[in-house]
């Protein structure tokens, strides 16, 4: 265990965001059990009040979860100095079994946090609360990941042990090794080239078609997040190689590194944003024939939808522009 | 779009103006709020500013340095050693140093002597650091009376004064030859302190130093990453120890900041059920009250931003140096290069105004909930 401002940043964060998700559950539940719009009875009354503190504490919660996300990605970086073997936050991250899992979860935690800011955001345009109950279910959903991931975040934190000789990513992320990456890396160049552009191609017209008529709302969504899924893994195989340079270095978390000027921050970001957005298309779907929605609820999707081609279109022109103008040349 | 950025507009408008026909009680927060921030604030940077100092000081240090131990205890090196280290394949230069520390009672300070390499310095003389020149009141051309290691006085003349700038370094520093200081501690011609290598291949160099500990078990090798990775630990850790003795000043703000937004004033009451009789609804005061938070939040978390860099980096960090950076005599008076980075202001974001925002959550919706008509009867 380290003593490092970060380190206690993150577990106050935790804390803070597990508490407030716990308080807010426990009123969700009660919302489900009890709601009912058309009782003008006292716990109705109550309800609705409480719905807005429910809201406002989880709409925050959900802004903090995505800056611990990227504070824990930079809190493992700055922490690779101490561990023997390790040249990125892929190495302090491996120091023990907890740090992936972490970041793993941190990113589902953020992806659905952002979802139910969404979904809030659409329930506060209909004016009797149309959402509500799709809301609390998924808060109840969130709950116990949020709580599980600051368990393991925890364990992660205390088990760091300066003495373990960890791997660095550049024996991680090769052909040789087993495991999902190194899978990635060992499919064919060309594949990987054919399945980004193609998917990308595929998710970005679709957003087009949808923003233009309004029709093709789910296969777009889903569109988007196989496009999200093989542009990570097209980011390991290919991508990542122009960035640094260097034809075997595949490692997704160095790219965050200052010598970058970054740049990941940026990319994971889009990527992050488009594929959230794009997701939330497909979520709302479901709901455009409520009444109360009927006049906004497409206002909101075409929203969405400008975001996530928009952040798309940007993260592939940057790392196309990256695979023609490199030093790099395959 | 243009109406809902236009719609904030104005409900930041109506909180400004608010929040300054309550200037005491705001200001007040502002000031605790602020005095918050600067504390955790400038602890950061400054064990930030100490580990860059300490990463560029280290640049220049050799990549392993060899050490004799005899019960544990560092002692002198036989320069035979620097030949068995030679023939180790890989090692570019091994070279021996001598150094060593000297209490003077005079100054009622240890200074530190050294025997500079490409130095020209004759047997009697001496360049001291400023710290030293300062204590004893000696100047370029005047002699320094110290005593050898058999009580002998000795007297050496100071060549140079060492330039201010590097004063952290070298403010108790003393550089001598090697002859004047094998004479001052009777260290023979065949020992030296300890050597230092260089290596040709970088990714050579724990292989290296393993090595050289198997051929000389009695020895130790330091590696420069080692130091640095301590230098790291120490100093992330005694940041961590004040940030903890912080946390109770951060608790009680807390509490204080929760009291201030609970306790509505009849005044603000009245305020916020005319509103809301006016057709303001419960998300539009949430929103006023959002608002609210995020300008003392924002006004605060910058002001002690600022005052901290101020304390640390042009006030050398009067406040607590004491406690973060060690205890001499020999004091030196230095002032840290300006660093400061996203990543501590994304900490110091989490230390307090996340705690802050979470605080009054609560308050802000109780107040946005009271019904107009409870509040205007009363």
């Amino acid at each position: 265990m380290f003593f490092n401002p970060g380190i206690i940043a993150l577990f106050i964060s935790s804390l803070l965001i597990s508490g407030m998700v716990l308080y807010a559950s426990f009123y969700g539940a009660l919302i489900l059990r009890y709601w009912d719009i058309k009782s003008g009875s006292e716990t109705q009354l109550n309800l609705e009040r409480r719905t807005y503190l429910i809201s406002t504490i989880i709409s925050y919660a959900c802004v903090f979860q995505l800056c611990s996300f990227f504070l824990f990605i930079y809190t493992a970086d700055t922490l690779h100095p101490f561990f023997t073997g390790a040249m990125c936050a892929v190495g302090s991250l491996n120091v023990n079994k907890w740090g992936f899992p972490t970041v793993i979860l941190k990113t589902i935690t953020f992806l659905l946090a952002g979802l139910w800011l969404i979904i809030n955001f659409t329930d506060n345009r209909g004016f009797d609360y149309p959402l509500i109950k799709v809301k609390y279910l998924l808060l109840l959903i969130i709950t116990p990941l949020i709580l599980a991931e600051t368990i393991m975040q925890s364990n992660y934190f205390l088990g760091l042990n300066p003495e373990v000789i960890t791997s660095c990513c550049g024996s991680l992320f090769t052909a040789d090794t087993k495991g999902v990456a190194s899978e990635i890396i060992s499919l064919p160049r060309s594949v990987m080239e054919i399945a980004f552009y193609g998917t990308m191609m595929g998710a970005l017209v679709l957003g087009a078609v949808f923003y233009r008529t309004g029709k093709m709302g789910y296969g777009f969504s889903a569109a988007i997040s196989v496009t999200f899924l093989i542009s990570i893994a097209s980011f390991i195989s290919f991508i990542s190689i122009y960035f640094y340079e260097l034809p075997t270095h595949h490692c997704p978390f160095c790219i965050l590194q200052k010598e970058y000027g970054y740049i990941g921050y940026f990319l994971y970001l889009l990527l992050l944003a488009g594929g959230l957005t794009g997701m939330g298309v497909g979520l709302l779907m479901p709901f455009r024939q409520m009444p109360s929605l009927k006049e906004t609820l497409p206002a909101i999707q075409k929203h969405l939808t400008l975001i996530s081609v928009i952040c798309y279109l940007s993260f592939t022109a940057i790392a196309t522009f990256q695979i023609i103008f490199s030093n790099l040349k395959m | 779009m243009i109406k809902s950025i236009e719609k904030q507009r104005n409900i930041i408008d109506f909180t400004l103006s608010s929040l300054w026909r309550r200037k005491g009680k705001n200001l007040a927060l502002l000031v605790v709020y602020t005095l918050v921030v600067f504390s955790l604030g400038s602890v950061m940077f400054f064990t930030q500013a100490l580990k860059n100092e300490a990463a560029i000081i280290l640049r220049g240090a050799p990549e392993i340095i060899v050490q004799k131990l005899v019960a544990g205890r560092h002692e002198l090196i036989p320069m035979a050693s620097a030949q068995t280290i030679r023939a180790i394949r890989g090692v570019e230069a091994v070279k021996d140093r001598l150094w060593g520390y000297y209490y003077d009672p005079i100054g009622r300070a240890n200074y530190t002597l050294m025997v500079p390499e490409g130095m020209d310095l004759k047997e009697n003389e001496i360049i001291v650091g400023a710290g030293i020149s300062r204590v004893r009141q000696v100047f370029r051309g005047n002699a320094l009376l110290l005593r050898t290691y058999d009580g002998r006085p000795i007297s050496l003349f100071i060549k140079g004064i060492l330039s201010p700038e590097s004063e952290l370094l070298s403010s108790d520093l003393i550089l001598i030859s090697a002859t004047g200081f094998r004479r001052l501690f009777g260290v023979s011609g065949d020992d030296a302190t300890d050597l230092t290598v260089t290596v040709l291949n970088k990714k050579e160099i724990s292989t290296i130093a393993a090595k050289i500990v198997d051929k000389l078990p009695d020895a130790r090798a330091i590696t420069r990453d080692e130091i640095l990775r301590t230098y790291d630990a120490v100093f992330d850790w005694r940041a961590g120890i004040m940030i903890a003795i912080l946390a109770g000043a951060v608790l009680a703000f807390l509490i204080f900041a929760w009291d201030k937004a609970a306790g509505l004033s009849g005044e603000e009451r009245r305020e916020i059920g005319i509103l809301k009789a006016i057709g303001w609804e419960t998300a539009d005061i949430l929103q006023m009250k959002f608002w609210e938070g995020t300008i003392v939040s924002l006004s605060s978390f910058f002001l002690g931003v600022i005052l901290a860099y101020f304390h640390i980096f042009y006030a050398s960090a009067t406040l607590f140096e004491p406690v973060l950076k060690g205890w001499s005599i020999l004091y030196p008076e230095f002032r840290l290069t300006p660093f400061i980075s996203g990543y501590q202001i994304a900490i110091l974001f989490f230390f307090t105004v996340i705690p802050y925002t979470v605080a009054t959550i609560i308050p802000a919706w109780r107040a946005a909930t009271i019904d107009p008509d409870v509040i205007m009867r009363t």
